[in-house]
């Protein structure tokens, strides 16, 4: 008797649970399934747009071709992305973690500066990114005043790494890894202003770690490096991998090939040729993330 | 500060202790004076780096507030660096009229407000579903919502964009109309996409709530059960109640993401002025407006007025920050973003 009645409420939140449900499936096979399917059937076809709807010729993999070996711009926007991805994503996930811990801590004015660290979250889009390259007179200021290079370019070009460089190259370190972190300096307001969304995850797990753990490594004699290392980055390890995945999509969603293909479906009006670029772009997304999901995730350390 | 005056104490008590126990004491004081010492010196690091890097972010807004103000004469004026000697609101002035503000401001607040509100609750609906209510074959459900976050929207653009030209529902309105309805300069693709949960960035929200949901402990809703509440019931008056940290972020990131979003916006709504859209032709027009009157266009007054439309188009997005900042930016903890 009673097994049965449990029973039958499980089934009932089983029904519950498909009724809630229906709605976002419904949305995925209208609006994400049937378009994604269409986009491959695209891919492989001539598309013309007529009156009355559109006429699909059949064209095999020439899209593919014509998008990997004759256009000329496509592989080399590819590439570019890729790297600046690679360069960016360390630096952006080393970044928020050093923020959230720093705005962990208790210090004066401490709502203040969280607000502010989250206000590139609010601002951070197209838009916006295109508010900085259009702050051109400001650059042309800056020149004028003679400080700094006028190449420096951005608007932040008063920030300028060139002590630290000479430091970094005294005290021996190799040139590639100075450019790097130079280079990281340089872009420093590009690097804070794509990791705000990183920073709230991390302070969200920062915050969930529980303090008796830090309060145990005090008594034992841990030093604060100690228990950032020992502690602090194993429990906040898998957030590590969320964030790494988060800033890998981000990085892609809006750049010189996203444009290109834009371009290509509504200026040029070639849907085929742009619907194969998309795939090419999305399956070269899914081996990154593969990829570094992979390596990543084996130096995860999970909790329970 | 106990330790110390404790031992103090004890010193002056023993007074001639034996030479160990007092090098013993004054080592131990030495190293709180060096904790001590250390401590602030890192808060005075830390200070240093967070104010640099505040300052950085600020930067490019107070610059472009500044600028905003500036007249003409201030621009040649060497003396002026920040603070414009003839501050006028007639950047602001000429800025509107260029982007038509209050009808782009109007248009962008119902769209972001409309599928902000249908999104939020179509993700709850779904992340409760996800969280709580499991049956069989839910896992590639979920598989789907996570493919949805993985897709570049780029790859879905063009066959909605077709789909929603002529839209159609079972070849529904063909057998009443003859063809498809156009969608296009309409709200519904974006309407449609939230009521289902389907529209930007709706797998992250979902995934969102599900963490969150997963998180409430079974206890309090067992209780509900017991005390006759269904599953409609529990939902409506334990869970969302409990969910209001998760709906504020959703909220916020929902409306901030649809109000900055050029890229659905522009080509579902090609004629409807947004404020994105008007941010993203203002350059354009700024130019076209100047060599009406003038032969050749000052650069410099060409992009003052582009920043001072820019601010425009993002002062409401900071107001809003204002407001919700402080609930925003406490309850973070609380939104089950970490699993």
């Amino acid at each position: 008797m009673m097994r049965l009645a449990k029973r039958s409420f499980q089934q009932r939140k089983a029904l519950t649970g498909m009724l809630f449900l229906t709605p976002w499936v419904l949305g995925f096979l209208f609006f994400f399934l049937v378009p994604i399917i269409d986009s491959i059937r695209y891919s492989f076809n001539d598309l013309k747009a007529s009156d009355n709807g559109y006429t699909l010729t059949f064209e095999g993999w020439s899209n593919y071709r014509q998008a990997l070996y004759v256009d000329a711009n496509f592989t080399r926007n590819l590439t570019s992305v890729v790297t600046d991805m690679i360069v960016n994503v360390p630096l952006i996930i080393i970044f928020s973690l050093f923020i959230a811990v720093l705005l962990n801590q208790k210090f004066l004015g401490r709502s203040l500066t969280r607000a502010i660290f989250f206000l590139p979250v609010i601002l951070a889009s197209g838009v916006i990114a295109s508010i900085n390259n259009a702050g051109f007179m400001q650059q042309i200021l800056n020149a004028s005043m003679a400080s700094g290079d006028p190449s420096g370019g951005t608007v932040n070009g008063f920030l300028q790494s060139i002590e630290l460089k000479g430091m970094l190259l005294d005290i021996g370190v190799t040139e590639s890894i100075v450019n790097y972190l130079t280079g990281a300096v340089d872009r420093i307001y590009e690097i804070i202003s794509q990791s705000g969304v990183q920073i709230i995850i991390f302070l969200a797990g920062l915050q969930s770690i529980s303090p008796s753990l830090y309060e145990a490594s005090r008594i034992e004699g841990a030093t604060g490096y100690e228990a950032f290392w020992k502690i602090t980055f194993p429990m906040v390890s898998p957030l590590i991998l969320t964030n790494l995945v988060y800033s890998i999509i981000d990085s892609f969603l809006n750049n010189k090939v996203t444009q290109q293909i834009n371009s290509i479906a509504f200026q040029t009006l070639d849907f085929g040729l742009s619907s194969a670029m998309a795939w090419v772009y999305f399956s070269l997304i899914v081996v990154i993330l593969a990829i570094s999901v992979f390596l990543v995730s084996r130096k995860v350390f999970y909790h329970d | 500060m106990a330790n110390p005056t404790d031992a103090e104490a004890g010193a002056g008590l023993a007074g001639d202790r034996t030479e160990a126990t007092s090098d013993l004491y004054r080592f131990k004081k030495r190293v709180t004076n060096l904790n001590k010492w250390s401590k602030l010196l890192w808060s005075l690091v830390r200070a240093v780096l967070l104010i640099g890097m505040c300052f950085v972010i600020l930067y490019p807004i107070l610059l472009k507030v500044s600028a905003s103000f500036k007249s003409m004469e201030d621009l040649t004026n060497p003396a002026v660096m920040w603070i414009p000697e003839h501050a006028s609101w007639s950047n602001y002035k000429l800025a509107m009229n260029v982007m038509d503000y209050f009808t782009a401001i109007r248009n962008s607040i119902t769209l972001s407000l409309v599928t902000t509100v249908l999104q939020t609750f179509s993700c709850a609906l779904a992340g409760y579903a996800f969280a709580k209510l499991k049956f069989k074959g839910m896992n590639v459900l979920f598989a789907g919502v996570i493919l949805t976050i993985l897709v570049p929207p780029q790859t879905i653009l063009v066959p909605s964009y077709i789909n929603f030209k002529s839209f159609d529902l079972f070849g529904l309105f063909h057998l009443i109309a003859g063809h498809g309805i156009n969608l296009l300069d309409t709200y519904w693709p974006f309407i449609l996409p939230a009521i289902t949960g389907n529209a930007l960035k709706s797998g992250l929200f979902i995934y969102i709530f599900r963490q969150f949901f997963r998180g409430i402990s079974k206890e309090i809703e067992e209780a509900a059960f017991v005390d006759g509440a269904g599953v409609f019931k529990s939902f409506r008056s334990i869970m969302l109640p409990n969910a209001i940290p998760a709906m504020v972020t959703v909220m916020l990131f929902a409306f901030v993401w649809q109000w900055n979003d050029s890229y659905f916006s522009s080509n579902f709504l090609p004629s409807m002025n947004t404020l994105t859209t008007a941010t993203q032709a203002l350059p354009y027009k700024v130019n076209v407006m100047l060599n009406q009157t003038a032969s050749n266009v000052d650069p410099f007054y060409a992009s003052m007025l582009v920043d001072t439309g820019l601010l425009l188009s993002i002062f409401p997005l900071i107001l809003m920050y204002l407001f919700v900042q402080r609930y925003f930016v406490e309850s973070i903890d609380r939104t089950g973003l970490v699993g």
